[in-house]
Parts: structure tokens; C-alpha cells; sequence
């Protein structure tokens, strides 16, 4: 995953090391299952399968288990996620004031649907997901941290193209 | 460890010395909505407009400066009127800016903060009655409202304890660690009649001295912050914008049951809310607030806050637990019941935010004042967050006992159409508690509102949302979309849920799309009350009330669907029949451009016709059409 | 008027005498309420919710999840709790794989039983069902998802009896499954192939993989002679699949059966496991007069066998170096048969009848060939050899007994106990008694081994000599024991282990029970069975000194090592990859493994790990050297562990490191 090519660096390593310090940080234990995956995937972005079985040999956990709790959440990520991950709210209130339309748009505008969610170039990931709690914005989506309030399918796509040029200028 | 222990009174004292000194306070508000809307760059304009014009600003208030200042610029949780946002308040005026953009800046600081006047144009008009409301209390969306928990949310800092204490707050718990026995703890919350705000409505006080007489040195306080229910965001509010309020109502509910260590599990969708909560309990760590020898007493207090990982089912308690311990988010049966075997087989209560947030004021004010608000089975006050086809979207607090006419018409300022223009006759119902609670229709508008009348038409108050639907909403459709989110948030244990919510699912898709017979409505409803009386958990449980419940009041829509293939709402595409209608059509041929199959033909300035057996309901045509002359298709 | 501590089923008042739950309780009314995740070895799930009965001032509840209380009134076959049984069960048939024609567990599926007693005459919901790849990736078990109710059964007892946790549940909602970790297959993880799921498993999801074609084969083949073994545990079970109760013994007809199948040879594991005795006896008396390293575990258990080798590597010295009876009687047979029977060594085809799946796998085992032959050639389990006999039309009951025969044949009741918890133990303390004390034992029985709890501890003095001795079945159990023993808490001389609960006598290839007494009746059968032969301590058996002297050099002799004994080697629980630390770029001509498990982290090997990055960038060497965290060498007391190349080093300090990476460098570069 290293931009460089050809040209070893020690991010691995470095991002391993985190791993270790996660796991240290929550002595090891294997009840603090959740927030080490949240941490660890913090710090690679999803939780790649070796990573998982790693955790679960340092937790004394089958690798079977580990794979249930991170299979089970919705926030955890067993693919890795486009460098920006749009959450369209399908809260009721965004729901009803059709935040329907807006995934469409971007599904066009992308290329993607409700299986696959993320762009060829890893640029971008577009999921649906329960109520973000900003109700009286709808409809609200976000790109990664940032709140998108009344958000139509037009501004959505002015959005992503808007990143699309930054990216490409970069 | 020796803990430096702050002085509680002496920092209120402070503090509040501090803030007389400062001519005005402008409050910011930095909820979830606002920020969204752009606040944070009002925030900035309006201290970089300050200091230009020289005035003198302070951002946190001293302890013992003694200086006077102009200016005291600070933020805000959630003010709850997220419609109007983003929302700049003044002190002592209680003057409410809405929709304030940074260019306003420079106005606010001349006219109000120069020259002590409001700025009329930034100022809330009804837009029904066109009227200007210059004060806060005085805005319709606001006077209606009793902010009794709500209320500090919009006006404190939520980062500075300061403030909090110096607001009286931490008071109440002190009283209960040291003037109060648990017992007596549990005997004042018993009775206040406060019941539990996260769905059930089970009194506080029970659950409390259910657990204390549990044997066991260890025992566990959890607040429920996972808030799922799409549409309610009273939770996220509270933490984000008086975690203190929360912390405090922890550590009582922690004193009535014995317990020295509590988690706090928000929603991992919440990054705000996980921030406050985190800091509130690392200042009150630091203030020797929570910590050893919590006010002298000699007992213990901690605090976790925890993210949830996204699993709408760990809103219920024991599937939290669950997740906690680092497990899959699945529910186990009950008993035993958490105040026997909680988190780590340790008796523990479970209560969620707003409960929380409520018990300060009970042992601070007594619970006989609290009962002066609400109705004798439902003391009190209760938050709802009022969305869907409504003027004034936002969170409100009212008394129970309030009608959904005060809280639609008066408080949210009516029904309006998809454009937001306000329908006087627009109203068609109401979804109470999300997905696990029902609909309300016209014929509720004046019952009073509260856990046991709701529950009495096969509703519930949940956590509060409610989501206001106008006339053109397809009720068949609504419980579809309840019914997906249960489906998906369905943890896939027991039978009747994981496989009955689907099979449900499937059901309603038949009835959308055309397929269904008589004999779909009679198994969907053998089905709904299958998975309603076997489920394992509270979600399966309630999963099929919002079919059951337009079942019960919008049958003949269904029946719509299912006899005559048609959707009364024209929003079901499948069963979408467009029609043009003769008496407005000019004839222009717009839809005849517009068209992409060519189903419509017409001679020009003649009423055009669409050619069923062509047409494939995308409608183009109605969006494109001027006299709204196209019926049928949305 | 309810008595204090009765509870009121359907009208009649049930005495509540300990129960832990309403189910158990019912089941005293003679009432069998419909369950699919309830076992008693097990906790409690609540899921499948047909358990559910009415209780005044309760409601609906399951019954599995109930603790009886006095004066409870509960009704278990109201109208509503019927049509929401049907209802369930129909909503499983739609999310079903409906193939039950042609489902090898279809005369004993659960499922299938429950619908026709529930009256499910037709299932109303749609099917949608995208079928899944079936998982055969090893030889005892086969996975179809397809089938899976997901009840949790075979999780619950995987991770509580077993602690393995080679399967959980992934995924949430509808697209819950239950799988091995990452979707693998089970060949690919941690499982032993113990088969529990399977048997616990309601449905034809998890089932034993069968070989009967391959015997079908053998048996059409003119040029092969087959020769069959049967284990102690089959004949106390085989006679369920033909309509007898459970222990019933039916050696006799099994042989009448096997020869009409076409079986040239019929014999006994029962005579290995004499051998066994012999071995493993002389083995451990010899560890504990020589102050070796004790306790002894047994061996027989294939299961338990890959679970030491995965988990308990580091006592895998303390395992028995006998072969399992299936082993050692599949290579004597094919030592000494060929002659015997004057034909060539790959004419001769060994069969073994087991009542377990982890046997399919040890006989695969390479250890366990010689010149590309496998001593056993196929393994049946019970089951299947039930369902030859079907095939074939033979009408079991009617059969007349044959005899065994011989020498192979021929074994005492030592023997026989085998297939049962506490067995090899009991057979082991009968010959030791004898070679301690020189005294002919009076009474064979040492019962005091004996019983069904999962951890037995006994002292047992022979002669002078006491000895400690641990019983254990399930391997959690013994991953219990095993700890106690490793961190020097416990001082046994002998550690009996078998992986499944009661010993072989439940094993997964037994016929599919989901009675509540099969496993005491089938034990009594074995019991039984000692009793009436006419000898019952291994030593005692002539035809074993017979072998001993013929062909196996005497007892610990040269050819009976060769033949009769192996070793073991640490095996990884998961299969993978380790990850790249470095950058993983170009092709690189030397692989290093530090491992960063638990034990190795904990001796410093995420230093040793920095300080060899270090080193390689210093050196400049990105390009040629991989270095790779990995889990675990399963060597965790020895560590840190490196692997540079194929070279494994212990105890690896930096020093030792860069030597041996420097060393192979330069054997690249010459």
C-alpha cells in the first residue's frame, strides 16, 4: 500500500508496531475486542484478514471469532474503503425526503451499486447507513467526517466532482 | 494517589464573577446541524470581526481576571431549532440570529455589538403569519416548549465544567453521595414517576432498587447512548451539548445502586458526541469529581466511554452488554435479567441518555417538583425530535400530556408539501418511536400524548421520534422502509426475526410491486404476530408494529395496492398509472419531448394522452409538466 | 392448590427437583417440546423459539431460557403456540436447501422430523436462495451452508466442549452464516475434525465425509483382498440404525453382515488396542521408573492428537509415542498379512469401521504410508457401514453371528473398554497392576475411572506404587489439564484423553442420536461386553505374544517401534501468510519470519523485529530480504522464533539473528 514503488519503506512496519500498541494499550484483553478492531482498522482503514488472525493470537481468541465481531458491525470494513467514504443518511426523516434519489445519483455518477460500493481508483466509497442523527438537515450525507445538510442529487454530484478535480490537479 | 480535589464552590463562584464581568455572551451554536450549515465559519468570522473592530473579546472565561470585557464568544451543544440554523444567540437580550452566513458577521458586530440594536434581517418571520420574533422565547417553535432537560443544552459550553458547576451543577450528585443512602436515592426517583426514555417507559426508580439489593461487591452503571432509531436524535443532543448533565446522572443512578464503574456506549455515528462525553469525563476526572473518594464519601466512581461499531440491536441492553464484553452484538434471553447478571454476570443498570440527564434535576429539585410538569402516569417532560413534512424541523422538549396537534401545528409549524411549502390540510400521520413503534393519524391529534396512550393504539413513544408525513406519503411504503431497517439491523439470531422480517419484507414488496393476492394481507399479518409474540429480543419484538399499525389504520391503501394495482400516493412505481389530466393539460408538449419511450401523443394546444402499454412510469413527465396536469407518477 | 415447589404443566403439577430450566422440567410431564438449540451440554441460545410455552402472567416465553419457579402455570400446546411452531418451522424450510431426497441426513434431520410432527404440510414463503459452495476441503467432514438453520449448535459446542472455535458465526442479520474464519474451509483453520458439529447439527449442514464408494470399489476389485477392522464403540451402536436400542451389542452380525458384503477378513481394534495397552503401559511405567518426563498423555484420540500438535505443542514430548489402535492395526496388517494370505502388499486393502471422523484424517496422515501406501486404506464410520448394509438389502436383524476372525480378531475386554471415557485408562492400570506387583489380578475392574464427568482425578495405588491419574473427555477439558500441567500445578502420571464427551462411544460417526440416554446405554453396552468375554486384561491375550514373538521383536522391540509408535510436530491453527514488515516490492531472495505470538512477544520479539528493519535498511538489503511478522511457530516457550530461509532458530537474540542471516547471504551470493 506504499505510494513509493520499488522503494522499500518502513510503513508496514510502522503500522504494525501501532497494532502492538493498541493491543498494549488494552492490556491484552480480549473483552476490548471492539475497540482494538476500531483503533487498529483507524490505522490501516479496513482490517485486513492477517491483521484479524494477528489480534486474535494475541488475544488468545480463534481467528473464527474475531472474524464474527468484525463481520457483524457495519463499521467495520473487511475490504479496503475508497479515500473517501460518503455516508448517505437513510434515516426516516432523510428517507422521506428522498435521500433515495441521492444514492442514485451517485451510483450513476460513479459507476457503483449496492454491491459493489467502491470505485476502481479507491477514491471513493459510497454506502447507505442508518440515521446519522442531524434529522432536521435532511437529507444528510457525509463525506468522510464532514456533514452534508440538505443535500440534493445535483449538489451531491457537484460534490464528488468537485473532490474529483481536487484529486486530479494534486 | 492524593488527588488535588477542586473546589467546587469556589470555581462556580469564579466563574460566575467571571461572566458578570463580560457585557454580552454570543452564543454560537455548534450542534451537529449547525456546523453542517457552516457555523464553525460564523464562529471564526465572528472573532476575527471582533478583534478588528477593536472590541475586546474573550473566548474562555478567566477564573480571576477581574477585567471587563465586550465580548464573550462561545459555542453551543444542539439549540434544537436545526431548521433555522446555523444559530447565533445573544446575552442577555436573548436575541436569536437564524441563518446566519459569515458575511452577517459584520453587521452583528456593528449593529448589536457597537451599537446594542438587533439585527432585523437576521431575525426569525414566521412564515405563515410573517411575523418578526426578536427574542428566543418568544419564536412560536420555542414558546410552546418546556427545555426542562433540553434547556442548557443551547446556551452553556458544553467543554467547560466551569460552567456547569457554576450553573449549580454536580450539586445533586454530591447530595446523593453525601447528604442521601441509596435507598433514599432510589425512593426520591421512584417518586418522581420518572420512566425510562429509551422505549419501554419502566420506571427508573424500580429498575434502581431492583438492583441495589443485589448481592456483590461489583456492579456496573451503563448509559445507553446508542441511539439507533432513525429519526430521534435527542441522545446525540444531550451529549453533545451538556455531557456533564449525563456524567452527572450516571454517577447518581451509579450511587443508588452501589455501583463504582459505568460505561458510556454511544453510537460510533456521533463523533461529537463521543468527544464531549470523553472530555466531560477527563475534566471531571481531573476536578476529582469522578476518581477516589468520590465528594468524600469514600467510595469510587469510574467512567468508560465506548464506541458502538454500527449494530442498531445493541440499543438493547443485553446485546449492548454483549458488545462491551467484546462480543457479537446478539441479545441472550431474559432472565436473567441485567440487574441479576448484567455486564460480566455483575448486576448492572441500563439507562439511557435522556433518563440520565433527567435524574440531576429530581434530586436536585425534588421529586414533587418535578412532578408539576406532565400527567400523573407520565411525570414530566420529554424530548421529541420532530422531522419528515414539517415547517420547523428540530428537537423539542414538552410535557407529556402535550397533543400532537400543539407539537405539529403550533410548535412545528404545520405540514408542508415536498417543496416545504406549509399544506394547511396536508396532514396525514405521524411515526411514533421509529421502527419499533406505529403510526399516528388525524383522529390522535388531540389525545394527549404520553407512554401509556400511545401505547394504548398500538404505538409507542420509543425514544421520541416523530416523523410527520404528508398526504402524498404511501403508507405501504413507510412500513417498508421501517421493515428494511429492522431487516437489516436484525442481529440474525432467532427465527422469527431473522427469517420473519425478511419473509415480511418480501410480503410488502409483493404488495408494492403488484404481486400480491388476498391471501398475501392474511399471512403478512399471521407472520407480524408470530415474530411479535416469539422474537427473542424487544427489536424482533416490535419489528412488524409499523406494518401492523397502517394495517390498522390505512388498510384500504393496502387494499389499494393489492385489488385494483393501484397506490393511492402514486409513489409505489410499479403500480404507477400515469394519467394526464384533460381539464389542465394546455397542450404545450413538453412531456411529449420529454418522453424517452414516446408514450405520449397529442395535437398541439390539445389535451395529450399517455399510452399505458408504453409507458414505463419514470416520470419525466410530471416533472417536467408546468399546470401539474400529470396525476398518478411520481 | 400448588404445592410449594411443583410447577403446573398442562394441568398436572410437575415437582421442580433441581432443574435448571422449564424444558428439562416438561420433559418429566412426558412431554418432548420441539427444539433445535437446545442441548443440555450446552448454554443456552434461545433461538430457535419452538420451546415456547404460555405461562399465566408471563406470556410466551421459550422454556429453555426459563428457570422453573413454584407455582408457575404453564401451558406448552395452546393454538397460538402451535400455529407460531408451524409458522417458525415453515420459515425455515423456505430459507432451507429443500433437497431432502437426496440428503445423506435425511432419515435423521431434525428439521425434516419436526415438520411432519408439527403438521407443515406446504411452506408458504418465498425461497430465494443463492446456493453456496459446499466446503470438502479435508477428509472427515462436509460443510453445506445451504442447510444451515443456524441454530449455533455446532458453534456453541466447538468453542464450550471442544475449545477449538474453529467455526462462529459471521455475519449479521440474513446473511448470517456460520463459517471458519474468513470464509476459509476447515481444512484451512484450527478444526480437529472431531466431527461434534456434526453430530450435534440437526440438519445435513455438517456431516461426516463419506467413503463408501471407494469400498464399494475395493470390493468389485478381483485383485484386492479387502480386510476390515472394526472399533470397540460401533458394535454398542450400529444396531440403532436398524431399529434396536441403543448398546445393544451386535459383533456377530456385523461380521455375518461384512462378510456378505464381500469382506475377505473380519477383525477386531479391539486386539490393536490390546497392543495398545502393551505399548503405551510399558511406555509410561518405563517414563515413570526412569523419572522421565510424566505425565503421559494418551494417543489414541486423533482429534485430541492435532489439538495437542496445534495448541499444546509444547507437551507434545509428554504424548504417548504409541500409534492409535487404528494405526497400529493397520500397520501390522499390512506388515504381516501379505504373507499370511500369500498375496502382494498393494493387493491388500484395509478397512476400518470408526465410530469417528478425526480417524479419516490420522489414516491420511503421511506418517501413517509406507511406499505411497496408506496402512489404512479407508475409513467408514458407522454410519456409513449402516448404510452399505442397507444398500446391499441385507436384513441385519435377521442375520445370524459370525465369528472374527483370526489372530487379528481376538482380543480381551480390555480391549473392548477402549471406546469408552475412562477405558484406555482402565485397561492401561489392569496390565501395570501386574508388571507392578507381579499378582495376577483377582478383580479386573478398576471402576473408579469410570463415570460421566468431564474431568476425573484419581489416585490409585498398585502395590507401593501410587498413582496419579487424570480422566478427561472434551478438549477443553484437557486444554485444562494440559495448562495445569505446563505451569507445574498438577503432578499426574497418566492423562487419559478423548475428545469426544462419553468417549468413542459418541463419536461423530456414530448413528446421529438426539436421545437423552444413548450415551449411558451405549457405555453400559461396552461395560457389558467386558464382562462376558472370558478375558479381560491385555496381557492375558495369546494371540498377542504370538505377534510380540513373530514379528515384533518382543514388547519395545526394534520392529514393534517401527511399527507400532510415531511422532508429532507443532502445527499452525491458522493457515496464512504472516504480513510483509518491509514493504513487500520485487522479487527477494531470502524469507525471515520473526514470530510476534503472545509467548514470543512477551520474550521481546517486536524489539528483535526493529532491530533486524533496522539492520536490513542499514545494510542496505530491502531488495533481497522479506522480513515478515508471523504468528506463531508453536513453540511459544522457546521463544523469540525466527525462521531465516528454512532455518528455525529459538530463543533468538539479535546476535544469533544477524549471524545466521549474514551466513545464508553469503551462501546466496556463492
Amino acid at each position: 500500500m506504499c505510494e513509493k514503488q520499488n522503494v522499500a519503506c518502513d510503513c508496514g512496519l510502522r503500522k504494525f508496531e501501532k497494532v502492538c500498541r493498541i493491543l498494549d494499550k488494552y492490556d491484552r484483553s480480549p473483552s476490548k475486542l471492539v475497540p482494538i478492531l476500531q483503533e487498529v482498522q483507524h490505522e490501516y482503514r479496513y482490517l485486513p484478514e492477517q491483521v484479524q488472525a494477528f489480534i486474535a493470537t494475541s488475544l488468545g481468541l480463534s481467528p473464527a471469532r474475531v472474524f464474527g465481531v468484525a463481520s457483524f458491525y457495519a463499521n467495520f470494513a473487511l475490504e479496503p474503503k475508497g479515500k473517501y467514504v460518503i455516508h448517505i443518511c437513510d434515516g426516516t426523516a432523510c428517507h422521506v425526503k428522498g435521500s433515495e434519489r441521492i444514492k442514485e445519483a451517485l451510483h450513476k455518477q460513479l459507476g457503483l451499486d449496492d454491491k459493489k460500493t467502491t470505485t476502481g481508483d479507491m477514491l471513493f466509497t459510497v454506502e447507505a447507513v442508518s440515521c446519522l442523527g442531524a434529522c432536521g438537515l435532511a437529507p444528510v450525507m457525509t463525506i468522510n467526517d464532514e456533514v452534508h445538510g440538505q443535500v440534493t442529487p445535483a449538489k451531491a454530484v457537484e460534490l464528488v466532482n468537485g473532490i474529483r478535480e481536487r484529486e486530479q490537479a494534486e | 494517589m492524593i488527588q488535588q480535589k477542586m473546589d467546587m464552590e469556589a470555581t462556580g463562584q469564579a466563574y460566575r464573577q467571571a461572566r458578570q464581568a463580560v457585557r454580552r455572551r454570543v452564543i454560537v451554536c455548534a450542534g451537529t446541524g449547525c456546523v453542517a450549515n457552516g457555523s464553525l465559519k460564523v464562529y471564526e468570522a465572528l472573532r476575527q470581526e471582533t478583534e478588528a473592530r477593536g472590541l475586546d473579546v474573550v473566548v474562555k472565561l478567566g477564573d480571576d481576571c477581574g477585567c471587563k470585557s465586550d465580548v464573550f464568544l462561545s459555542k453551543s451543544g444542539c439549540q434544537g431549532f436545526c431548521q433555522a440554523g446555523p444559530l447565533v444567540t445573544i446575552e442577555p437580550e436573548d436575541w436569536l440570529y437564524v441563518h446566519v452566513k459569515p458575511e452577517d458577521v459584520a453587521d452583528i458586530v456593528e449593529q448589536t455589538l457597537i451599537h446594542d440594536r438587533p439585527v432585523k434581517r437576521l431575525v426569525y418571520v414566521d412564515p405563515a403569519s410573517h411575523e418578526a420574533f426578536e427574542q428566543t422565547h418568544e419564536i412560536p417553535f420555542y414558546k410552546r416548549q418546556q427545555r426542562v432537560v433540553l434547556g442548557e443544552c443551547g446556551n452553556i459550553d458544553p467543554e467547560d465544567i466551569r460552567e456547569y458547576i457554576a450553573r449549580g451543577g454536580y450539586a445533586a450528585a454530591k447530595r446523593a453521595f453525601t447528604e442521601m443512602q441509596p435507598e433514599q436515592v432510589c425512593e426520591e426517583v421512584l417518586a418522581s414517576g420518572l420512566r425510562g426514555r429509551g422505549g419501554g417507559g419502566f420506571p427508573t426508580g424500580r429498575k434502581w432498587a431492583l438492583t441495589l439489593p443485589e448481592p456483590g461487591e461489583k456492579k456496573f452503571v451503563i448509559c445507553n447512548g446508542d441511539e439507533g432509531d432513525p429519526g430521534a436524535f435527542m441522545d446525540r443532543s444531550l451529549m453533545e451539548g451538556n455531557p456533564h448533565r449525563v456524567l452527572e446522572g450516571i454517577m447518581i443512578a451509579a450511587r443508588a445502586i452501589g455501583a463504582d464503574e459505568a460505561y458510556v456506549y454511544v453510537r460510533a455515528e456521533y463523533p461529537l458526541a463521543v468527544q464531549r462525553i470523553r472530555k466531560a469525563v477527563a475534566d471531571a476526572e481531573e476536578a476529582g469529581i469522578l476518581g477516589e473518594d468520590v465528594f468524600d464519601s469514600g467510595r469510587n466512581m469510574t467512567c468508560h466511554v465506548m464506541e458502538g461499531a454500527g449494530a442498531f440491536v445493541c440499543g438493547e441492553e443485553t446485546a449492548l452488554m454483549a458488545s462491551i464484553e467484546g462480543l457479537r452484538g446478539m441479545p441472550r434471553p431474559k432472565p436473567p435479567f441485567p440487574a441479576q447478571s448484567g455486564l460480566w454476570g455483575k448486576p448492572t443498570v441500563i439507562n439511557n441518555v435522556e433518563t440520565l440527564a433527567t435524574v440531576p434535576l429530581i434530586i436536585a429539585e425534588g421529586s414533587g417538583h418535578y412532578r408539576r410538569l406532565g400527567t400523573a402516569g407520565s411525570p414530566g417532560t420529554k424530548t421529541f425530535a420532530v422531522t419528515g413534512h414539517v415547517a420547523n424541523t428540530g428537537l423539542i422538549e414538552v410535557p407529556f400530556g402535550t397533543t400532537l396537534r400543539e407539537i405539529i401545528f403550533e410548535i412545528g409549524g404545520g405540514v408542508i408539501d415536498h417543496l416545504g411549502q406549509v399544506m394547511p390540510d396536508g396532514f396525514k400521520a405521524v411515526q411514533i418511536g421509529g421502527p419499533s413503534g406505529g403510526c399516528l393519524t388525524a383522529e390522535h391529534l388531540d389525545m394527549p400524548l404520553d407512554f401509556d396512550s400511545v401505547k394504548k393504539i398500538g404505538a409507542m413513544v420509543g425514544s421520541g421520534g416523530l416523523v410527520v408525513m404528508n398526504r402524498d406519503t404511501c403508507m405501504v411504503k413507510i412500513a417498508h422502509f421501517f421493515m428494511r431497517f429492522t431487516q437489516n439491523e436484525s442481529c440474525g439470531k432467532c427465527v422469527p426475526c431473522r427469517e420473519g422480517t425478511k419473509q415480511m419484507l418480501w410480503l410488502l414488496e409483493d404488495i408494492m410491486e403488484g404481486r400480491a393476492t388476498a391471501e398475501t394481507l392474511e399471512l403478512l399479518e399471521e407472520l407480524a404476530s408470530a415474530v411479535q409474540l416469539g422474537s427473542l429480543c424487544g427489536l424482533g419484538k416490535t419489528a412488524p408494529n409499523p406494518v401492523l399499525s397502517t394495517l390498522r389504520y390505512f388498510r384500504s391503501e393496502y387494499e389499494a395496492h393489492i385489488v385494483q394495482k393501484r397506490c393511492p400516493a402514486g409513489q409505489c412505481k410499479a403500480l404507477a398509472m400515469p394519467e394526464i389530466l384533460a381539464d389542465r393539460c394546455k397542450g404545450c408538449g413538453a412531456c411529449l419531448r420529454k418522453c424517452p419511450v414516446n408514450a405520449i401523443a397529442g395535437e398541439k394546444k390539445m389535451p395529450h394522452r399517455i399510452d399505458a402499454g408504453t409507458c414505463i412510469k419514470c416520470g419525466t413527465c410530471a416533472q417536467v409538466c408546468r399546470f401539474d396536469a400529470i396525476v398518478g407518477v411520481n | 392448590m400448588n404445592n410449594g415447589d411443583m410447577v403446573n404443566v398442562d394441568g398436572r403439577d410437575i415437582r421442580i427437583e433441581g432443574e435448571r430450566n422449564l424444558l428439562e422440567l416438561i420433559r418429566k410431564a412426558h412431554i418432548e417440546l420441539p427444539t433445535f438449540c437446545y442441548h443440555s451440554d450446552l448454554s443456552v441460545y434461545g433461538a430457535c423459539r419452538l420451546c415456547i410455552v404460555d405461562i399465566d402472567g408471563m406470556g410466551v416465553v421459550t422454556s429453555c431460557s426459563t428457570p422453573p419457579k413454584a407455582g408457575m402455570v404453564v401451558r406448552t400446546n395452546t393454538a397460538p403456540l402451535r400455529q407460531m411452531r408451524r409458522m417458525y418451522l415453515e420459515l425455515l424450510l423456505a430459507n432451507h436447501h429443500q433437497g431432502c431426497a437426496t440428503c445423506v441426513k435425511s432419515d435423521r434431520c431434525k428439521l425434516q422430523e419436526l415438520a411432519v410432527r408439527m403438521g407443515v404440510t406446504e411452506v408458504r414463503f418465498q425461497t430465494k436462495l443463492e446456493a453456496k459452495p459446499l466446503d470438502t476441503s479435508n477428509p472427515s467432514l462436509v460443510r453445506d451452508p445451504n442447510k444451515c438453520i443456524l441454530c449455533g449448535d455446532c458453534v456453541r459446542a466447538c468453542e464450550e466442549i471442544q475449545g477449538v472455535g474453529a467455526i462462529d458465526f459471521a455475519y449479521r442479520g440474513a446473511a448470517t452464516t456460520v463459517a471458519p474464519a474468513f470464509g476459509k474451509t476447515l481444512s484451512e483453520v484450527a478444526c480437529v475434525y472431531c466431527g461434534l458439529c456434526a453430530s450435534v447439527c440437526p440438519t445435513g449442514a455438517i456431516t461426516p465425509r463419506p467413503q463408501i464408494d471407494r469400498v464399494w470399489q475395493a470390493l468389485s476389485d478381483e485383485r484386492k483382498t479387502v480386510v476390515v477392522q472394526i472399533a470397540p464403540a460401533v458394535r454398542v451402536a450400529l444396531g440403532e440404525m436398524f431399529g434396536l436400542e441403543a448398546g445393544v451389542v451386535t459383533t456377530g452380525k456385523m461380521v455375518a453382515a461384512l462378510k456378505m458384503l464381500g469382506f475377505d477378513k473380519v477383525f477386531d481394534t479391539s486386539f490393536a488396542a490390546d497392543l495398545t495397552v502393551l505399548e503405551e503401559t510399558t511406555e509410561f511405567l518405563g517414563r515413570k521408573t526412569r523419572g522421565e518426563r510424566l505425565p503421559q498423555f494418551t494417543s489414541c484420540c486423533p482429534a485430541w492428537v492435532k489439538y495437542a500438535e496445534q495448541f499444546c505443542p509444547e507437551l507434545l514430548p509428554n504424548l504417548s509415542s504409541c500409534r492409535s489402535p487404528q494405526q497400529m492395526f493397520g500397520s501390522l496388517a499390512k506388515a504381516t498379512l501379505p504373507d499370511t494370505l500369500g498375496i502382494e502388499r498393494e493387493d491388500l486393502f484395509v478397512v476400518s469401521i470408526m465410530p469417528c471422523t478425526a480417524k479419516k484424517f490420522e489414516a491420511q496422515r503421511p506418517e501413517f504410508q509406507a511406499g505411497g501406501h496408506p496402512d489404512v486404506d479407508a475409513v467408514l464410520t458407522t454410519q456409513e457401514f449402516g448404510r452399505m448394509i442397507k444398500q446391499a438389502g441385507i436384513q441385519f436383524n435377521q442375520l445370524t453371528p459370525e465369528s472374527l476372525d483370526l489372530p487379528l480378531g481376538f482380543k480381551t475386554g480390555a480391549g473392548v473398554i477402549f471406546g469408552v471415557t475412562g477405558g484406555v485408562s482402565e485397561a492401561v492400570l489392569r496390565f501395570a497392576y501386574e508388571k507392578l506387583t507381579g499378582v495376577k489380578l483377582d478383580s479386573a475392574d478398576f471402576a473408579e475411572v469410570r463415570g460421566p464427568q468431564g474431568v476425573r482425578i484419581r489416585q490409585i495405588k498398585l502395590g507401593d506404587v501410587e498413582l496419579k491419574l487424570a480422566i478427561v473427555h472434551g478438549l477443553k477439558n484437557a486444554r485444562a489439564v494440559a495448562e495445569d500441567v505446563r505451569a507445574g500445578k498438577a503432578d499426574y502420571d497418566f492423562v487419559e484423553v478423548m475428545a469426544c464427551p462419553g468417549g468413542c462411544i459418541a463419536g461423530a460417526g456414530q448413528p446421529v442420536s438426539f436421545e437423552q440416554d444413548t450415551r449411558h446405554r451405549r457405555t453400559q453396552g461396552l461395560y457389558d461386553t467386558d464382562k462376558t468375554l472370558q478375558l479381560h486384561a491385555s496381557q492375558e491375550n495369546p494371540y498377542l505374544a504370538q505377534c510380540y514373538s513373530s514379528t515384533l521383536d518382543g514388547i519395545g522391540g526394534h520392529r514393534a517401534h517401527e511399527l507400532l509408535h510415531t511422532g508429532y510436530r507443532s502445527r499452525k491453527r491458522v493457515m496464512d501468510e504472516g504480513f510483509s514488515v518491509l514493504d513487500p516490492s520485487g522479487a527477494r531472495a531470502l524469507e525471515i519470519n520473526v514470530c510476534v505470538g503472545t509467548g514470543c512477544y512477551l520474550r521481546g520479539s517486536q524489539r528483535l523485529l526493529q532491530q533486524l528493519v533496522n539492520y536490513v535498511k542499514d545494510q542496505g538489503l530491502e531488495r533481497t530480504v522479506d522480513v515478515r511478522a508471523t504468528f506463531c511457530f508453536e513453540a511459544c516457550d522457546k521463544g523469540p522464533n525466527v525462521k531465516i530461509g528454512e532455518v528455525v532458530m529459538h530463543r533468538c537474540s539479535f546476535e544469533m539473528v544477524r549471524a545466521e542471516l549474514d551466513k545464508q547471504l553469503r551462501q546466496v551470493a556463492a
